[in-house]
């Protein structure tokens, strides 16, 4: 058997192919969530009750006029729940109040109570007709209203290394700092969606939209006390779900089931785009308070930092994703002395959750403003501060992790400066800027360092089940779902070549948890690592049997029979080859098992949550990107001229989906930085709590005029991953955080409004307000009072 | 009548028990063609784009995307509606479709019949030809599209693929057929009832029966209220395709522009003739809102922050009221009266736009916004305005986003009369123009950012066109 990252000459792993359902995307013909119960009779439509307040007691919830409108058959409340109300992992997130059960609102627009109907405005005009009264109580709104009042959940976790205060005592320069950034919605064009109906022997079906299944699975069955085998939960694809759709699909998922158990026909629940944005989690705003020490050099010797984060209501995934920023704070740079501790917010606002990234991008997001508002302090252009600080080899991570690899850092922002034309674009610029009073330009580079694994080491399994049939035709099972990252895709192509079978012959069922149990989250940037590990074992598993009826056949060894585009041989005679499906069916006439169940769990990985030290990641993914914005000096708009991002995939399953998702992940990424901008209403009126951008109009992500003009993408060549499936790595992720450089051009072209040698400060987003009073600052800066003296 | 006829992907179906609130989108997913999406239920994301077909001047027809979440299947009647399915199959894909899923295009997938529609539009575009500069594909008209996987590069790239209709191409050969315009519908549903009135003077008839009643001029506004506020109305006049309200006229003194043009149709048939309107066409939302939007719903829906009355006003239009009682003229300037209020009666139509001729030659456009494209303004400031001998003898300024209505900025016109077009006069009246209104704080922008743009858009008018250096 050759090792996990070794690929044949011959096969379907490396080949840039279309996403395997794209015929059927661009004709509509490929179905979601809530395109499956069109058809169905019988049908009911779920809708919520929403609370109008963003903290109250609920004291009064009648029901009854609800059921005398037309069409409503039930209306769900706590009493209906005949197993555990809650719809997250935590015990913190109560599904349904009402009699006996929980009566806290705790955000404004929380479901209350779910009323079903004949149709949606029926069920709609029955949530109207529901009388619940409230008694208000305070609410906490912003990060820094929660600070305030130490309004904290989970648990406060620091990461350390070194003697800071040793660290900035030696340190000949020492500034100090605060940054807040926002969050950021999803907005998967799908919302989310549930169908849920029962067989005839009790057993629930549910169709999700979600990212992690066997989740999914795991709270309808507490919802509905019964065991996990008598619910099955299947995800066929996902109009996007970056995140949003790991942990927040569940409650949906199991107020449709519940329905559908108490009614005994079909409940479908899909939320509407305000729904979805006003209920849903998103990601969390983050607020930093920070010391760093630098040396005569300018290397980093020490960072202190206090790091809080908006949880929202309830826990959620907070914790991991705090656990997260922690280990990205120090992006791709060493600094030997650390101190940084990590604090969840509670606020009365949605319950913030996993997004692209999970708390990576704002922990390197922070340290990045570090550096860009400190080298004009330290007298050092941005690219040399960033170049000098970089990991070199054999250096940890604060959390004692050696950075494998560390090399590649320099591999890819050298590269990138030359194919980018970096210094001369820089002279070009200087001259623009000068020339133009009212323009300016702005160039910057970043590097991206993520890490890949899930940082608890329990997640890091997968399994698959592969079938083989008498026609020599594949079906892949496996416990990943497809969201449009092309998972399934490299899914293929990883078993046609581990099987040695042209890509036609190998189909894909729908992600189910009764055919695959005990899956983790598509989630982590992990879907291709774990699962494809899975898929190759199995199918090497049948290839072995399969061999073994060929050996005697071509007379050869088993071990050197080859496996070649649908044909069999023995080393050397291609001409003499079986064709697989006859092999196929010669190996059933012998009584072989043609299919295979694989596993994978990834090696070597150790974590202690508590320390914050361990080893959390099978190994980094590398980047880096530069951008060039002009910024308009009237109004603070301005355009992304150009982007060039080197990136590295290790040796790509798939290029066509790789530069699908660095493009898309870039793309998302600049969205939140710029763009993206959630607002709640933060008066004390009575709207206090609502969200004021719970809309497509008034939460506006990228459009067409948001991608760059120029937009040069290259993966990083001979970057095979050792103990990956064939050589590849994790790419979901890691590409969103190359979008700080977009900021980092911003924040250039802003200095060049104000005098040399100024630390420009940048809110996030920088939309164009914000900019407008960035540069508004730098043109009334005295030249005089440009350079600051340290703190 | 109780049933509508509506030709769906080339077959002609009659429809019964039509209610006056049904979207198109919501009645094509009840018939499982489930490749249009609802992604927001508001025209901002186009997942739902569908193709309407619509007769052309030379007797042939042409397909024009549009918001199907936004559009009341009643108002369909007699109409050739075209899905995505209509195009072509998982096996037999339409070039566009054949572009994008090679390419790359599609990711989750669920945005992409509505990109898919959106170019296919553009891609039969009649005045769209090749050149040496490419092939003619104008990105404007997937600007209304919205994508979260793909950052959009291999969407344009499919877009810009593109060659022309092949020879005995299936839809190109349908459009040398006439479309059916819309026809005379009259609904009475348990929801309401749902006119389209054959004549002006049945629809005012009609208004005058039923002041109340919801008047559409493409609707694009009434759709997201249905959508989102779930407004219903009892009854619920669709105008836009009454022939008085269609014209396009030059007269020595006035163009008259019907209140019923769609937006995209008057940008056809303007060509450019009026700079101003023309530099801010592609401003105002996107292709699929302006090939259904007009004028007259523009401003019959009076918001404050909607952006024609900002270029009208600085172009000194009027409106051309018109009831059963007769016709009358407001000038814009007096027109609005309140938030969303205006002196426009009960049972009165917003017949025609008149912007007076010759034109001031000295204009500029000016929408500030979070997102350039398709975003709802925070400020929209429009400059028309006259020189003679170096001194400005006329200027009118629109204003949207600063008041509770649509404004002209009055005291700022004041102080630019008169006085020599140069650095410190703009700049004194900057001042003046930034004191204009009473900007609020909300979460598009700041009361503070709202004025200060009010104040820059003026010295940035003056450095495009003076191309004279001014700071604050």
């Amino acid at each position: 058997m050759t090792s996990l990252h070794e690929r044949p000459a011959v096969g379907a792993v490396g080949e840039a192919i279309p996403h395997e359902s794209a015929a059927l995307h661009v004709t509509g013909a490929a179905l979601y969530t809530d395109d499956l119960g069109v058809k169905m009779t019988g049908l009911l439509h779920a809708w919520p009750l929403q609370a109008g307040h963003a903290h109250a007691r609920l004291i009064r919830l009648d029901t009854a006029p609800a059921l005398n409108v037309p069409g409503v058959v039930r209306v769900l409340t706590a009493a209906d729940v005949p197993g555990v109300n809650d719809a997250g992992v935590k015990g913190d997130e109560p599904l349904l109040f009402g009699e006996n059960g929980p009566s806290e609102v705790m955000f404004h627009g929380q479901a209350v109570c779910w009323v079903l109907a004949e149709t949606e405005d029926a069920a709609r005009l029955g949530a109207e007709a529901v009388v619940a009264e409230y008694e208000a109580l305070p609410a906490t709104l912003t990060l820094r209203e929660a600070v305030e009042q130490e309004s904290f959940q989970g648990s406060r976790p620091t990461l350390r290394r070194g003697d800071v205060a040793a660290g900035l005592a030696q340190s000949e320069h020492v500034f100090r700092g605060e940054f807040e950034c926002g969050g950021q919605e999803h907005f998967y064009l799908e919302t989310n969606a549930a169908l849920a109906h029962t067989d005839e022997a009790g057993q629930m079906f549910i169709q999700s939209s979600t990212q992690h299944p066997s989740e999914t699975q795991e709270i309808v069955s507490h919802v509905l006390g019964l065991p996990a085998h008598a619910v099955t939960v299947q995800c066929l694809r996902m109009g996007g779900g970056f995140g949003g759709k790991e942990m927040q699909p569940h409650g949906y998922a199991a107020i449709a089931a519940l329905g559908a158990t108490l009614t005994r026909r079909p409940v479908r629940l899909r939320l509407n785009r305000t729904q979805d944005l006003t209920m849903t989690g998103k990601r969390h705003p983050y607020l930093a308070r920070w010391t760093v020490g630098f040396g005569a050099d300018g290397k980093l010797l020490a960072l202190e930092a206090e790091l809080y984060s908006d949880g929202g209501w309830s826990l959620d995934l907070s914790e991991p994703v705090m656990a997260r920023t922690l280990c990205h704070i120090e992006n791709a740079y060493f600094i030997p002395h650390v101190r940084v501790r990590g604090t969840v917010c509670r606020t009365h606002k949605t319950s913030q959750t996993a997004f692209r990234g999970f708390g990576g991008p704002q922990g390197m997001l922070i340290m990045e403003d570090i550096l860009g508002r400190c080298a004009p302090r330290l007298g050092l252009a941005p690219e040399e501060l960033r170049r000098r600080n970089f990991y070199a080899p054999g250096q940890t991570t604060p959390y004692g992790q050696p950075v494998k690899d560390a090399d590649r850092i320099l591999t890819v922002w050298d590269t990138l400066l030359t194919s980018s034309d970096y210094a001369a674009r820089q002279a070009e610029i200087g001259a623009f800027n000068a020339a133009h009073p009212h323009r300016k330009r702005g160039l910057a580079v970043t590097p991206v360092k993520f890490g890949i694994s899930f940082n608890l080491t329990s997640y890091n399994q997968a399994g698959a089940l592969i079938h083989v049939y008498k026609d020599g035709s594949v079906l892949i099972n496996h416990g990943g779902t497809e969201m449009g990252q092309g998972l399934h895709t490299k899914m293929l192509q990883v078993a046609a070549t581990a099987l040695g079978v042209p890509l036609s012959t190998v189909r894909l069922a729908p992600t189910r948890t009764d055919k695959v149990p005990n899956t983790s989250a598509t989630a982590a940037s992990s879907g291709a690592d774990l699962n494809g590990g899975a898929v190759r074992n199995a199918c090497e598993q049948i290839r072995a049997r399969l061999a073994a009826v060929a050996a005697g056949r071509l007379g050869v060894h088993p071990d050197d029979v080859r496996f070649e585009a649908g044909r069999v041989f023995a080393p050397g005679h291609p001409d003499h080859a079986l064709d697989f499906a006859k092999l196929v069916h010669h190996a059933y006439m012998e009584r072989t098992q043609l299919w295979a169940a694989g596993f994978y769990r990834t090696p070597g990985l150790h974590w202690d949550r508590e320390a914050m030290q361990g080893e959390p990641f099978k190994y980094f993914a590398y980047g880096a990107s530069v951008s060039e914005v002009e910024v308009d000096g009237f109004s603070g708009v301005y355009s992304l001229r150009r982007v060039d991002i080197l990136h590295d995939v290790g040796d790509s399953l798939s290029p066509l989906i790789d530069l699908g998702q660095i493009e898309g992940g870039f793309v998302q990424g600049a969205g939140w930085l710029t763009l993206e901008d959630l607002r709640w209403d933060t008066t004390d009126g009575k709207g206090r709590g609502r969200l004021a951008t719970s809309s497509a109009s008034t939460y506006k992500l990228p459009s067409f005029g948001e991608m760059p003009e120029v937009f040069n993408t290259s993966l990083l060549e001979r970057a095979t991953e050792t103990g990956v499936v064939y050589g590849s790595k994790a790419v979901g992720e890691p590409p969103l955080m190359l979008a700080i450089s977009v900021r980092e051009a911003l924040r250039a072209a802003v200095s060049a409004f104000g005098p040399p040698g100024r630390s420009v400060e940048l809110a996030s987003p920088a939309t164009p307000e914000a900019v407008f009073w960035a540069l508004d600052a730098a043109r009334q800066t005295n030249p005089a009072q440009a350079v600051a003296a340290d703190d | 009548m109780d049933q509508i006829e509506i030709t769906l992907n080339g077959q002609t179906r009659t429809v019964s028990g039509v209610l006056p609130h049904t979207t198109l989108l919501g009645w094509l997913r009840s018939q499982g063609l489930t490749g249009s999406k609802e992604g927001c239920a508001e025209g901002e994301c186009g997942a739902c784009a569908v193709l309407l077909s619509r007769p052309t001047e030379d007797g042939g027809a042409r397909l024009e995307s549009v918001n199907g979440c936004l559009l009341l299947l009643a108002g369909l009647h007699g109409q050739e509606v075209t899905t995505v399915e209509g195009l072509g199959s998982p096996l037999a894909l339409h070039p566009v479709q054949h572009e994008l899923a090679v390419r790359g295009g599609s990711q989750c997938g669920y945005c992409t019949p509505g990109f898919v529609v959106s170019m296919t539009a553009e891609y039969y575009r009649p005045e769209r030809e090749a050149s040496e500069h490419g092939n003619g594909f104008e990105l404007d008209s997937i600007h209304g599209n919205l994508c979260r996987c793909t950052g959009y590069r291999p969407i344009r790239d499919a877009a810009q693929a593109l060659g022309q209709p092949a020879e005995g191409d299936r839809i190109a050969e349908r459009l040398t057929r006439p479309a059916s315009p819309p026809q005379p519908t009259a609904l009475a549903t348990a929801e309401g009832e749902f006119h389209r009135p054959e004549t002006l003077a049945y629809a005012l008839e009609l208004l005058s029966r039923h002041p109340e009643a919801r008047v559409l001029a493409g609707g694009t506004d009434w759709g997201v209220d249905v959508n989102l506020k779930h407004a219903r109305a009892a009854v619920t006049v669709a105008v836009e395709h009454l022939p008085e309200l269609g014209t396009l006229e030059w007269t020595p003194g006035v163009l008259e522009l019907g209140a019923g043009l769609s937006l995209s149709e008057l940008e056809r048939r303007l060509a450019g003739q009026v700079p101003l309107l023309h530099e801010w066409f592609p401003q105002f939302a996107s292709r699929l809102i302006r090939n259904r939007a007009t004028l007259g719903g523009n401003l019959g829906t009076a918001s404050p922050i909607g952006d024609s009355p900002p270029v009208l006003l600085a172009l000194g239009a009027s409106v051309l009221l018109v009831s059963g009682q007769g016709e009358r003229e407001v000038l814009l300037d007096r027109y609005f009266t309140g938030y969303r209020q205006t002196v426009r009666r009960p049972g009165e139509l917003i017949r025609t736009v008149r912007i007076p001729l010759p034109l001031a030659p000295v204009t500029g456009f000016y929408k500030i916004a979070k997102r350039p494209l398709d975003d709802i303004s925070s400020v929209a400031v429009a400059f028309a305005m006259s020189l003679h001998g170096g001194l400005i003898t006329d200027v009118k300024i629109g204003l949207g986003g600063v008041a509770a209505t649509p404004i002209r900025a009055h005291e700022t016109e004041a102080a630019l009369l008169g006085k020599p077009w140069t650095a410190s006069s703009v700049r004194e009246a900057a001042r003046v123009l930034k004191t204009e209104g009473t900007p609020q704080d909300d979460h598009r922008a700041s009361a503070a950012y709202r004025a200060a743009m009010l104040e820059q858009t003026l010295l940035k008018f003056f450095a495009e066109q003076a191309g004279a250096e001014v700071t604050a």
